[in-house]
């Protein structure tokens, strides 16, 4: 068996790849036993050191996931992930220092999907992410520029490469409950902000040669110390552009037993964000195509009643699995219905 | 008919269980012996095929040569796009035989990099705090605790190997922050800007493989392999005896089964299958012998193959499915080696010959002269092998054909000393004992020829170990003149050893580093112009004022095995990093596989510019030797690890020597144990065919007390006739191994030493042998009854 995924499936880096559970007291007072901080709710971020790490919690995400299109009108999806994964809680210099680091790079268009993956030791500097001006980096994919907000990203594989220029000039959208998100009912949380407004200008390098694009991305920041229960088997996340460039992000974390728990949040195009309550959504698999190993829903029915939102969602490529050491699909959707759009789809736990 | 006819012929061993259980054993011994050795050098090569692959088999890695990479080179390449994993390599101290540690990033080794993947279940405590230290169960066992971090046994590591991470490694080894290589991931991106450009000083190249220690080790599993095919030559003499009788014995049964109406065809078929049998029973109990043999003799194999050649390989045995069918497969053929003659005789046996009972295989003159003309085209085979062949393989051809040739030789021999016997015999029973004793040589032939071939080979090997020991001992004194070996942590600890030592104690240069010499990988140490050198150290020749042009910085020593296999000779140039030297003398450098040279401090430090500099030899009066050994270690705070005396130096290598041979030894013992063997088999199977002989001679008056006393002179007497003939063949076979096999398989050459004490003892010890070999058909002669050897007159036919 490969070696790295047992690392990550141990510390749960993405959170619906569950570790053990941990007895929880008051959600979010003080430190677990291995020492790592918790998150509090009513949390104030403060920018842009926030847009750097934090050793002290357990794990931590800059996941940027960017809808593109050719000159001819064709679909792409690009996808740049750094997670931070710490051993113990603490930061550091030299070969010792407990921190590890991943990132994965994918790149869709309607007929292929290309993946590749990276690791990394923290406290070397193969890999790290530095607040200001910003920079984030494993090997020789990067995010940098001169703040969060106006960023070039790159990343390559064997087979692919990409550039992409990405700017906002909107502010950064807290999640949950003012950047607290709940995670289950029993209260596991993580901090978590997004920049769902980047408009992107890009090259992308596929086998066939390079192809201009544009389009938009968003940014999904994230970290905790909390795995998620033993009972929860995964995740389904949408992340979509609706008319008006009003933003819905909504995740379902799914359960072995009981009911899923199915959270979001609706952003206006300012950036203002009201997010649901469980039973706000309902998330129904309409088909599944067999990848991966498994049977992956890429077709979806997605119901907010209370914003008149009935919409079916389907995979500009349905075969868009990241085959790395955790594997998942993870690719660009569209939908119809209610509304008409474009968006980002992530799902865990079907391999 | 099958049935019947198979029960007839089977029957013959229900007769003769001791037959049976000869030709078993003789059949076991024979696979035994073969396959312990197979399964020895099959263990061997796994572990190397294991060694090459602990690091996923990468098919390249960057160097730089002459110097380690540091953390900073590693993430440059990284930060480039380069998919490269850091290593960083050592050796752990550990019972019987250093350990080879290696560092490395579990994160970014290539994938198949067994110890990543055990790392990485417990990454916290692999690559944090105190670290781990990994390695399979036999080598942790060795390395024990007290390594400066847990070690931990884990299954399905490669054998004689020690991972931990490279953070760890580099406080273990004390080298932390460097790098030795960068091993390349399988998969990498293209048009990634030039490695070279980035890091000063880097190489591309293909890593060490199986095969390259494979070739490094070669001599070595070749002398084993030689040592297991003289055993089974040696031992299907005894097959061969015993197969040969039971035909004999059986002619009237074949016959009458033939008259009775069974095709020749078929009966060639039924003996066949019953030799088949017979081999697949006694390949079995070969095939278990032989594991015990290799397990037995693993351990000692594997401490050489570790100490002579840096191989990493555990003294414990896995049993692989390959020997066990090699090892039926050579008890079979064997069998069908052993057979051939006597089926063939069967099948071309006239229906109506006569059923004449007689001594098998009876001698005549003519076998007897084609035995010497046999051995006459060994001779020279050996001669032309000798004189033309080059390579390792030419050497064992000469070795083989010179044993068998002389074993071909030496009934005529015999034969030639008792007539010359016969001719001073006066008295009427010496003339018949002379007679007689000349009328058995066809019998016990063969087993004398085993026997030495058994005695040349132990005299051969017994000469060479113990000529190859003096050497090595007055060489080591030569060598190892410094009385303290000091070993630095670092550039900063170097300087404040040599500080404290302020010129009062002769402080000589050791810098090493793995370089490229003539093209091939060697070794390059700085030597500092002292009377240290000038007056010990082994010289086999050099030009005039060699030492002095090496310390001008023109010239460079080089080692024996570099000389000897480029063909340089003092005055030639040798090829080295930073261009080529004069080659101002050549030194003897026993129990290194590696080419080597030496070059002055000034020359060492220009062209190795990023070589480690910490190793020092002191030159101080031994009994002053403890007092700055406490200086050194309370006052400029070096680890009294780093630290090694000339005498416990000399005792390593001693020791390192000594498992050498050990193996050699233990084959020799078992070789002149199975050629004892044959000769009492094949006293055994001439005691009953002799009766008739004897039989007149008892007839005469002769008691059988005394008869049996002349059956064991008889023994005595052959034995120590072949003993003597088996001298000149051992000496022979001691040069052969001291001048030519020696010269190819290692590089040096060892001046012959004679050791008539040990020929003596072998003398006696094949006297005795002999002499227990005959003492139980002597007995049975002497106790049987009066009326069996009436019964004789009775029978005549």
């Amino acid at each position: 068996m490969n070696a790295k995924p047992v690392l990550f499936l141990a510390l749960g880096v993405v959170m619906a790849l569950s570790g053990p559970a941990r007895p929880q007291g008051f959600a979010g007072l003080g430190q677990n036993a291995d020492g790592f901080a918790l998150p509090a709710p009513d949390p104030v971020f403060r920018f842009p050191e926030d847009h750097g790490s934090h050793p002290d919690f357990r794990i931590e995400w800059w996941y940027l996931t960017a809808n593109l299109w050719d000159a001819e009108g064709r679909a792409y999806g690009a996808q740049w992930t750094l997670f931070r994964n710490a051993l113990a809680p603490e930061g550091g210099t030299g070969w010792d220092t407990p921190q590890i680091w991943m990132g994965h790079a994918g790149l869709t268009t309607e007929t292929d999907h290309y993946a590749a993956e990276r690791f990394a030791r923290g406290g070397i500097g193969t890999a790290g992410v530095v607040a200001e001006p910003f920079e984030a980096w494993i090997d020789d994919w990067q995010m940098t520029g001169p703040w969060l907000s106006d960023i070039t990203v790159t990343a390559r594989g064997a087979d692919f490469a990409y550039r992409l220029d990405a700017r906002s000039t909107r502010p950064f959208v807290p999640q949950g409950a003012g950047g607290y998100s709940v995670k289950s009912p029993d209260g596991q949380a993580s901090y978590y902000y997004s920049q769902p407004f980047y408009e992107v200008t890009g090259t992308l390098t596929l086998p066939q040669g390079e192809v201009a694009v544009t389009g938009t991305a968003w940014l999904d920041r994230e970290w905790s110390s909390q795995p998620l229960s033993e009972d929860q088997t995964g995740w389904d996340w949408f992340a979509l552009t609706l008319p008006g460039d009003e933003k819905l992000m909504a995740f379902r974390v799914r359960r072995e037993a009981g009911a899923d728990y199915i959270v979001g949040t609706w952003i206006a195009a300012d950036g203002t964000p009201s997010p649901f309550d469980p039973g706000d959504i309902a998330a129904t698999p309409l088909a599944t195509t067999d990848v991966g190993g498994g049977a992956v829903p890429t077709t979806w029915r997605l119901e907010i009643p209370a914003r008149n939102l009935d919409i079916t969602v389907a995979a500009v490529n349905a075969r868009a699995w990241m085959d790395t050491s955790i594997s998942y699909w993870e690719g660009p959707v569209t939908f119809e219905g209610s509304h008409a759009g474009y968006g980002y789809l992530e799902m865990t736990g079907y391999e | 008919m099958i049935g019947a006819s198979l029960g007839a012929l089977v029957s013959h061993w229900r007769r003769q269980p001791g037959q049976f259980a000869t030709l078993i054993l003789g059949l076991a011994l024979a696979t035994a012996l073969w396959t312990g050795v197979q399964a020895i050098n099959a263990e061997a090569r796994s572990s190397y095929a294991a060694a090459a692959n602990a690091l996923g088999g990468s098919a390249e890695e960057f160097v730089r040569p002459g110097g380690a990479f540091t953390t900073e080179d590693f993430v440059t390449l990284r930060r480039a796009g380069w998919r490269v994993s850091p290593v960083l390599e050592g050796w752990l101290p550990a019972e019987r035989g250093r350990v080879r540690l290696i560092g490395l990033d579990p994160l970014t080794a290539p994938p198949g990099t067994g110890a990543a993947d055990v790392a990485i279940e417990t990454p916290l405590e692999f690559l944090t705090g105190a670290g781990q230290i990994l390695a399979a169960p036999p080598t942790a066992a060795r390395l024990g605790s007290g390594q400066g971090a847990p070690v931990v046994a884990v299954d399905g590591l490669a054998p004689g190997l020690a991972f931990a991470d490279i953070g760890i490694a580099g406080r273990l080894l004390g080298r932390s922050g460097e790098i030795d290589r960068m091993v390349l991931h399988p998969e990498q991106v293209t048009g990634l800007a030039k490695p070279s450009g980035l890091v000063s000083g880097l190489e591309r190249q293909r890593p060490a493989t199986a095969e390259d220690l494979a070739r490094l080790t070669d001599s070595f599993h070749l002398n084993l392999t030689a040592f297991g095919f003289l055993s089974f030559a040696v031992a299907l003499f005894i097959v061969h005896g015993a197969i040969g009788l039971a035909f004999e014995q059986r002619r009237v049964v074949f016959r009458t089964l033939r008259t009775l109406g069974l095709p020749v065809r078929l009966l060639v078929i039924l003996l066949l299958l019953e030799l088949l049998a017979i081999a697949v029973v006694a390949g079995g109990l070969g095939v278990g012998l032989g594991y015990l043999i290799a397990a037995a003799l693993l351990p000692d194999v594997a401490a050489t193959l570790r100490g002579l050649y840096g191989a990493t390989v555990e003294g414990t045995l896995t049993i692989a499915p390959l020997w066990w069918g090699l090892g039926f497969a050579i008890a079979i053929l064997g069998t069908g080696v052993a057979a051939a003659g006597a089926l063939w005789k069967v099948a071309r046996l006239p229906l109506l010959a006569p059923a004449r009972p007689r001594a098998w295989a009876r001698g005549s003159a003519t076998t007897m002269r084609a035995q010497l003309a046999s051995s006459a085209v060994l001779g020279a085979a050996a001669l032309v092998a000798g004189l033309t062949g080059g390579g390792l393989v030419a050497g064992f051809v000469l070795l083989g054909a010179l044993l068998l040739a002389a074993a071909l030789a030496l009934p005529a021999i015999l034969a030639g000393v008792l007539s010359l016997g016969a001719r001073f015999a006066r008295r009427p029973l010496a003339e018949w004992f002379w007679a007689d004793t000349r009328q058995q040589l066809p019998g016990l032939s063969l087993a004398l020829m085993a026997l030495l071939l058994a005695l040349s080979a132990n005299i051969g090997v017994g000469t060479m170990v113990s000529s190859f020991r003096l050497t090595f001992l007055g060489w080591l004194d030569q060598r190892l003149a410094a009385e303290l070996y000091v070993s630095a942590e670092d550039a900063r600890q170097a300087a404040a050893l040599l500080d404290h030592l302020d010129g009062r104690v002769t402080a000589l240069p050791i810098w090493g580093v793995d370089a490229d010499i003539e093209g091939a990988p060697g070794e390059v140490y700085s030597v500092a112009d002292h009377t240290t050198y000038r007056e010990t150290w082994p010289l086999l020749s050099a030009l005039p004022g060699g030492w002095d042009r090496v310390a001008a910085g023109e010239a460079a020593m080089i080692n024996e095995q570099l000389a000897r296999r480029e063909g340089l000779v003092p005055g030639d140039e040798v090829a080295l990093p930073g261009g080529a030297l004069t080659i101002a003398g050549v030194y003897s450098d026993y129990g290194n596989p590696l080419a080597q040279a030496l070059v002055s401090p000034a020359t060492f430090v220009v062209r190795f510019p990023d070589a480690d500099r910490t190793d020092f030899g002191l030159r101080v009066a031994p009994e002053d030797a403890d007092a700055l050994r406490r200086a050194l270690t309370e006052e400029v705070g070096i680890d009294p690890g780093r630290i090694v005396d000339q005498e416990a130096l000399k005792a390593v290598s001693r020791q390192v020597f000594e498992r050498t041979f050990a193996v050699t030894g233990a084959l020799n013992v078992l070789t002149l144990a199975v050629a004892g063997f044959a000769i009492l088999t094949s006293l055994l199977t001439l005691a009953n065919m002799r009766l008739p002989g004897l039989a007149p001679v008892w007839a005469l008056g002769l008691t059988r007390a005394r008869l049996a006393g002349v059956e064991l002179l008889r023994a005595v007497l052959l034995a120590a006739l072949t003993a003597l003939a088996a001298l000149p063949v051992g000496l022979l076979l001691a040069w052969v191994l001291l001048a030519v096999i020696n010269v190819e398989a290692f590089g040096w050459r060892l001046p012959m030493h004679l050791f008539p004490g040990q020929w003596a003892a072998l003398f006696a010890l094949s006297l005795l042998a002999a002499a227990l070999a005959a003492l139980w058909p002597a007995r049975r002669l002497a106790r049987r009854p009066a009326a069996d050897l009436i019964k004789v007159f009775a029978h005549e036919r």
